[in-house]
């Protein structure tokens, strides 16, 4: 499909990237483009000037901080976070749960940044990353900023990251005492969610995220409440579980109603935590 | 002018096939028509043009990927391979024997995209096993077969390798 006139830039540093997305309205950041290609065909929307990070070799790296925090670069593809070790020993949900995001070509290119930019409601990174408490690095001309994963996503494709800014890694904690779980129910194997949830058990208790059933992830703040005391067999997660859906305002469409997204959103979470419950190191 | 300056085109230089190539692309084009409109490889294939079929995969820099959801100024710098690449001299490659042994293909039009897919696996993986390959096919849509040959001309050239 013939796409829409389109300037293209492809900055050597971050410093020049933030520039370029600054000086021109209308500019987008360009990843690994697995999804605003396909929007600029279906004229969803039209960027006057792509600014392609793929010379940025500092975006694509994945390491530790000095406080031990597994920092993942902006331009990590999803085949990278499923090869890391330092993935596997920190956090390897990370790298399970990319493992399941559309095929191997898509995984080839798209990003870790991307995914979470798009924040699209049914993508797979923004419920794991709210419960795994990750924080976002946004550089703009102005210097650095770092946001929780809970502001960092705004609205349907909308999250922190201003105009005239770039998101560069996003840090998360390594796992300690914790297990982490992941659960939903998919159009197809490795599809698009319908709804999804994702979960971490520690001595703190549980962090639950619910996905696809708002513009954002709505953590499931009652049932980790009931869950505090830090009895997760299967009848205590399935009871604290119960009124979570009756909480949610769900979209209804094609692959489900509304009722059946609450359902769904039950499901998952008892899922997820017995997941992560039965993963934690003890 | 500043080399970082936005612009409408900009002169690419790829290895494609093995052949260095420089060649100057609106910024709009998209990798696979690149490939087969200005190169003239018409072998990869526009199946959904949505990321959906993987009839237009090829390998950028060792790496499978989509053509159709990759703009041809991406892969600027890049070491491209296309089916038309697979086999040298008119010899064919294991896989592609193994594809003709096994009837692995009816109407073909996906073919392209599987022997790259496949490709790509078995060089990362040269002896994987049927679910191996399942996954390793999950991005590529065939509409003729059911996928029960392809798979198994896949495995079998693990097999005999």
């Amino acid at each position: 499909m013939l796409l829409r006139e389109v300037d293209y830039a492809r900055p050597a540093t971050i410093e020049e990237a933030v520039s370029l997305l600054a000086a021109h309205e209308g500019a987008r950041a360009l990843a690994g483009g697995q999804t605003p290609v396909n929007v600029m065909k279906a004229r969803a929307a039209a960027p006057d000037v792509l600014v392609d990070l793929a010379d940025l070799a500092e975006l694509r790296t994945i390491g530790f901080s000095s406080d031990s925090l597994l920092e993942i670069g902006a331009m990590v593809t999803y085949t990278q976070l499923v090869g890391s070790s330092e993935v596997e020993v920190a956090r390897p949900i990370l790298a399970e749960v990319a493992a399941t995001i559309a095929d191997v070509q898509v995984r080839n290119r798209g990003t870790v940044g991307g995914n979470v930019c798009v924040s699209d409601p049914t993508n797979h990174l923004p419920p794991l990353l709210v419960v795994l408490d990750a924080s976002f690095t946004i550089r703009g001309s102005d210097g650095e900023r770092v946001v929780s994963a809970e502001e960092f996503f705004m609205g349907v494709y909308m999250t922190a990251v201003g105009e005239g800014e770039l998101l560069t890694k996003i840090s998360v904690p390594p796992a300690s005492d914790t297990g982490d779980g992941f659960s939903g129910v998919t159009i197809g194997k490795h599809g698009t969610y319908v709804v999804d949830a994702a979960a971490t058990v520690s001595s703190e208790g549980a962090r639950i995220a619910i996905g696809c059933v708002a513009a954002t992830p709505v953590r499931a703040t009652e049932m980790e409440e009931r869950l505090a005391g830090g009895d997760f067999s299967d009848d205590a997660v399935r009871e604290a579980a119960k009124g979570l859906g009756a909480s949610l305002d769900p979209p209804s469409d094609v692959h489900g109603s509304a009722d059946y997204r609450r359902s769904l959103a039950e499901t998952s979470a008892v899922r997820a935590v017995l997941q992560a419950a039965g993963r934690r190191k003890t | 002018m500043d080399v970082t300056a936005p612009a409408r085109s900009r002169t690419i230089a790829v290895d494609v096939n093995g052949e260095a190539i420089e060649y100057e692309v609106p910024a709009r084009r998209l990798l696979v028509h690149f490939i087969r409109d200005d190169l003239g490889l018409t072998g990869t294939h526009v199946g959904c043009d949505t990321g959906n079929c993987g009839a237009c995969t090829v390998h950028v820099d060792g790496a499978a990927v989509k053509s159709c959801m990759l703009l041809a100024v991406q892969a600027d710098g890049t070491r491209i391979a296309t089916v038309e690449g697979l086999s040298s001299e008119g010899e064919l490659t294991a896989l592609q024997r193994s594809f003709n042994e096994h009837h692995a293909l009816q109407c073909g039009y996906c073919t392209p995209g599987m022997l790259m897919s496949a490709t790509a696996l078995l060089e990362q993986n040269p002896h994987p096993s049927e679910d191996e390959v399942r996954i390793a096919l999950q991005g590529n849509i065939c509409r003729c077969t059911g996928y029960v040959n392809i798979v198994e001309a896949v495995v079998a050239v693990g097999e005999g390798a």
